[in-house]
């Protein structure tokens, strides 16, 4: 074991550069880093996409090699002897590379043999993984079948077969709900208190890096700051403030209009209600009070992630959503007489009617007898643990799977008879990149056009219209697989709103992605929604939900809660409920699945 | 009308131009079938071009001094040794020396001016069971014809005389290159759709291509499309080598080649589709696709005639499309037959394609979703 107070990891004047083949250009992807990571604790890698992240945790773990700089990991140098650190750490890669046809034992004994874990230590060590994990009861199963949080904690379990001396997690809780998020961090904290290991965790969640030692920010391959999270925290002290938004609106409206002014308000996200924001130093006091129109305003203890929005924010400005592209859509839309959401007072018609649907896949029923309904203009969040039915909810409202039975009508079609009429009216953006990656940006827009219909003027004027909203104008000859990866989802929805679709319906589109990108992505949404487009969308991050107007929360396949952000905490905490949403879901989540127990007892019971 | 073939057209479109902006996929489609072609045009072959044999003279006259001379002049037969006693004859046979033993016992002359019959036998190395058998009977007609001109006028001239037709020479070459262009093609045709949906399938892009208001069927026509063409294209490459490289002169016209083709491609691509639609990911597809290629492949005809197969796998042959393509191709290029006359290889084509077809659209609508 390394003694506490050595460093597990020290770099000095770190290079990493690779050439992209098709342009000849050189990317940095990690510039001049040093960095010491201590022994025995928690150390946290957060930045947004790119930030170089990955390529230094794949250096760690001897993977990669460094172009200029020295790496010395448990005090031997990554480069003269990678193989040497690879035997005494471990390294939990994104995608695990479980074996989906292997079953949970097998894949556990399998990674037994590849570290040489001796048999003698094996059943104490697997019996206590299997404990921490939850496993226990699955050991039999293929990997293959478990879901999303239990794969990821499989994985993890893997990695500890053996107890390496550092342990290096990438975006470990990446597509993993808040449950199964909850549990994986618990056995983390749990190895950490119990056997004083080592952990660096590169990770997207910022309430994850809160509980660290310590917290290295990179951005664009540099290191901008380092500290404990009261030091990050510290950036934004004194600048964040909750102002509650006028009865019956949804919040997104207020946070919309100050994260657009960018001078004075450096971010803004609605939470519980109401809207968090962080005031950019020295902004002027008329311009926000014009702005918050009166709205009570309430000074608030600042997070680590607006301490990190503080710090990259004082160093770039996100290119906003174009402004005039967006009034020429407002524009054009209200001349053809679209429908205009107007918040919780507002009651459009009803465009998705969900009636007793159920799917059933052999003898398992993953969509358990669910009703509601959708109306024009709404963004409405499809929320739930891994394995909960919402995304098989979400494929059949898409028409991409039949129900089982029940009731299904999507903008006024019935999806059991006309499905290719309702395809018509809808626009998809999946969770992973969809799109033909050979093909040229333009040529993914003219083949995705021409398949809804739109051909010769009506189709270039299409094209240039989103195109423009996207922000994808200089890129329409690169390959669409090469583009990166905030510019990918821009495609993706532009794509999906090229035949002008009543409802856009996205998977999981804010997974894995970083808190810049995230508000930049809800910004085109709240924009898109003002224009009287329906939004179905799917999450993971729990206080996105508080975007939506109405959310239903699924879990084995039944559902669970739905109503107003406000009405599912009050569901959850009484009235007046301070549960945070992630709080809120876990606790509906929690109920439900006791409840559900409770009355299989009674119903087996004497 | 026109906006359903607007939408089909951009469907293939998009098909062939991802097809095609895949370097290696640019390759694979152009450099096998012309490998392919020239291996089979060379290596491939029946043909007698040069036989070893070793001889074993017992009697050492005259007439068998001018018979091996015969042999000798043909410039296919080369002797390799002269042997002493019968006991060389296994060596010669075992060492692989020699492919055939010719053996002229000590009473050669002596039986043939008594006017009694007089045997020549030949040991053959039946290890290459197709060049001994040939070079077996080229032997039997040197000497048929030495027979004859060595009676002289004695009795009436008595000359058989074997004439290939179609294939004058008997080249092998002739025969294997017009299968290869309905083989080659059908390869690369059920392979490119075979996987054309599993790709699919494993990049994601299946999704986004069912959420739009494609139906199934339009989505398995634009697929066929395209492979379609590329069939045809692999088709005209082997066709191209064929009759530029190797100068297999064509008799019949290509119009009703291509035609035949269409058809037979048309089969194909149903089998393919049909693969393509039952597996779950790339790899699937591909071990489907093997499995089902050798059996077509073998139960063709392209290496093995189906008339010497047992009566059951000539059953067999009959689902076959490759044995029907590869026929009407041979008596098209090589006999210069209308479409008319090969009716029996066309119906029934047809009716594979109206099974495979339809199967493939039923499996698109029943299994993609």
């Amino acid at each position: 074991m390394t003694h506490p107070h050595m460093a597990a990891a020290v770099a000095h004047a770190l290079h990493k550069r690779f050439i992209i083949k098709e342009s000849g250009k050189i990317v940095h992807a990690v510039s001049d880093i040093s960095l010491e990571v201590q022994a025995g604790s928690l150390t946290a890698l957060v930045g947004p996409d790119g930030a170089g992240k990955t390529t230094l945790l794949r250096m760690m773990a001897g993977l990669m090699k460094a172009n200029e700089g020295q790496l010395h990991v448990l005090g031997i140098d990554v480069a003269a002897d990678p193989q040497a650190i690879q035997d005494r750490i471990s390294y939990m890669p994104q995608r695990f590379g479980l074996y989906e046809d292997l079953s949970v034992q097998e894949n556990l004994d399998l990674y037994a043999d590849l570290h040489g874990v001796p048999q003698t230590m094996r059943r104490e060590r697997y019996a206590r993984l299997l404990e921490m994990t939850n496993l226990a009861r699955f050991t039999q199963r293929p990997a293959g079948k478990l879901s999303g949080g239990m794969k990821q904690k499989l994985g993890l379990a893997c990695t500890l077969v053996r107890l390496p001396e550092l342990l290096l997690l990438d975006e470990p809780t990446v597509g993993v709900d808040p449950l199964s998020r909850r549990e994986l961090w618990e056995i983390v904290q749990q190895m950490i208190d119990d056997e004083q290991l080592t952990v660096l965790v590169s990770t997207a969640y910022l309430d994850e890096a809160e509980r660290c030692a310590r917290v290295f920010v990179l951005h664009e391959g540099k290191l901008v700051a380092q500290g404990t999270p009261a030091e990050i925290r510290h950036h934004a002290r004194n600048l964040c403030f909750v102002a509650m938004p006028p009865q019956g609106q949804p919040p997104r409206f207020l946070q919309t209009r100050l994260l657009d002014n960018a001078e004075n308000v450096i971010d803004a996200v609605p939470q519980g209600g109401a809207v968090r924001f962080i005031r950019r130093p020295g902004s002027d006091q008329r311009h926000l009070d014009a702005m918050l129109e009166g709205a009570p305003v309430m000074a608030v203890e600042e997070r680590l992630e607006d301490g990190f929005m503080t710090l990259l924010r004082k160093q770039y400005i996100a290119d906003p959503v174009d402004p005039t592209a967006r009034e020429a859509v407002v524009r054009r839309e209200a001349a053809e007489g679209k429908n205009q959401g107007q918040g919780e007072d507002y009651v459009g018609d009803v465009i998705i009617e969900v009636r007793d649907l159920v799917r059933k896949f052999g003898d398992f029923t993953a969509v358990d007898h669910i009703s509601f309904s959708v109306r024009r203009g709404e963004i409405f969040g499809l929320l739930g643990p891994n394995g909960a039915g919402k995304t098989t909810t979400f494929r059949m409202l898409c028409g991409l799977l039949p129900a089982s039975s029940g009731f299904l009508q999507v903008a006024g079609v019935n999806l059991r008879h006309a499905r290719a009429v309702a395809r018509r009216k809808i626009g998809y953006v999946s969770q992973k990149f969809a799109l033909y990656g050979d093909l040229t940006v333009m040529e993914n827009l003219e083949f995705f056009g021409s398949a809804y219909g739109l051909s010769g003027e009506r189709l270039h004027e299409r094209i240039g219209i989103v195109m423009q909203q996207f922000d994808l104008k200089d890129k329409e000859k690169s390959p669409s697989g090469q583009l990166p990866g905030g510019y990918k989802q821009r495609l993706a929805m532009a794509v999906g709103l090229l035949h002008e679709p009543d409802i856009l319906f996205l998977d999981e589109p804010t997974s894995g992605t970083d808190p810049q990108r995230r508000r930049e992505f809800w910004r085109r949404i709240t924009a898109l929604s003002e224009v009287g487009t329906t939004i179905v969308i799917t999450t993971h991050f729990m206080e996105e939900a508080e975007y939506c107007d109405r959310i239903v929360i699924q879990d084995s396949g039944k559902l669970l809660a739905l109503g107003t952000p406000r009405e599912v905490r009050t569901q959850a905490g009484g009235k007046d409920s301070r549960l945070n949403m992630e709080e809120a879901f876990i606790s509906i989540v929690e109920q439900g699945r006791r409840q559900y127990s409770e009355a299989a007892a009674t119903e087996t019971g004497p | 009308m026109y906006d359903f073939l607007h939408r089909i057209a951009s469907l293939c479109r998009k098909e062939l131009l991802a097809i095609f902006k895949d370097p290696a996929n640019r390759v694979i489609l152009v450099v096998p079938s012309l490998i392919e072609s020239f291996l089979f045009g060379y290596a491939a072959t029946y043909d007698l071009v040069d036989v070893p044999y070793a001889l074993l003279d017992q009697d050492r006259g005259a007439i068998s001094t001018e018979l091996v001379a015969r042999l000798d002049g043909t410039g296919i037969f080369h002797r390799v040794a002269n042997l002493q006693t019968p006991a060389d004859i296994t060596r010669a046979i075992d060492s692989q020396q020699a492919l055939i033993v010719i053996q002229i016992g000590p009473r050669f002359e002596q039986q043939l001016n008594a006017g009694e019959s007089a045997p020549i036998q030949l040991i053959l190395d039946a290890r290459n069971s197709n060049t001994a058998g040939s070079a077996a009977a080229y032997i039997g007609l040197v000497i048929e014809s030495y027979n004859t001109a060595l009676r002289g006028g004695a009795g009436p001239p008595l000359t058989v005389e074997a004439r290939a037709w179609y294939n004058p020479n008997l080249e092998t070459r002739w025969n294997l290159l017009p299968g290869l262009i309905a083989s080659l093609s059908m390869l690369q045709m059920m392979m490119l759709s075979a996987l054309s949906v599993a790709r699919e399938r494993e990049n994601g892009t299946f999704d986004q291509l069912l959420v739009t208001p494609y139906s199934p069927i339009e989505i398995m026509i634009g697929k066929a499309i395209p492979t379609i063409m590329i069939g045809m294209m692999q088709s005209t490459i082997v066709l191209l080598v064929a009759f530029f490289w190797f100068k297999i002169p064509m008799a019949g016209s290509l119009l009703a080649l291509y035609a035949g083709l269409g058809l037979f491609a048309i089969a194909s691509v149903g089998i393919g589709l049909s693969i393509s639609a039952v597996s779950a990911n790339m790899q699937q597809a591909m071990l489907y696709t093997f499995m089902m290629i050798m059996p077509l492949i073998l139960l063709s005809g392209l290496a093995t005639p189906v008339r010497n197969m047992p009566q059951i796998l000539q059953i067999a042959t009959l689902v076959n499309p490759l044995r029907f393509a590869i026929d009407l191709v041979q008596r098209i290029y090589l006999e210069g037959v209308g479409l008319f006359t090969l009716i029996h290889d066309l119906i029934p084509l047809l009716i594979i394609s109206a099974i495979t077809l339809p199967l493939a659209a039923w499996l698109f609508r029943n299994r993609l979703l």
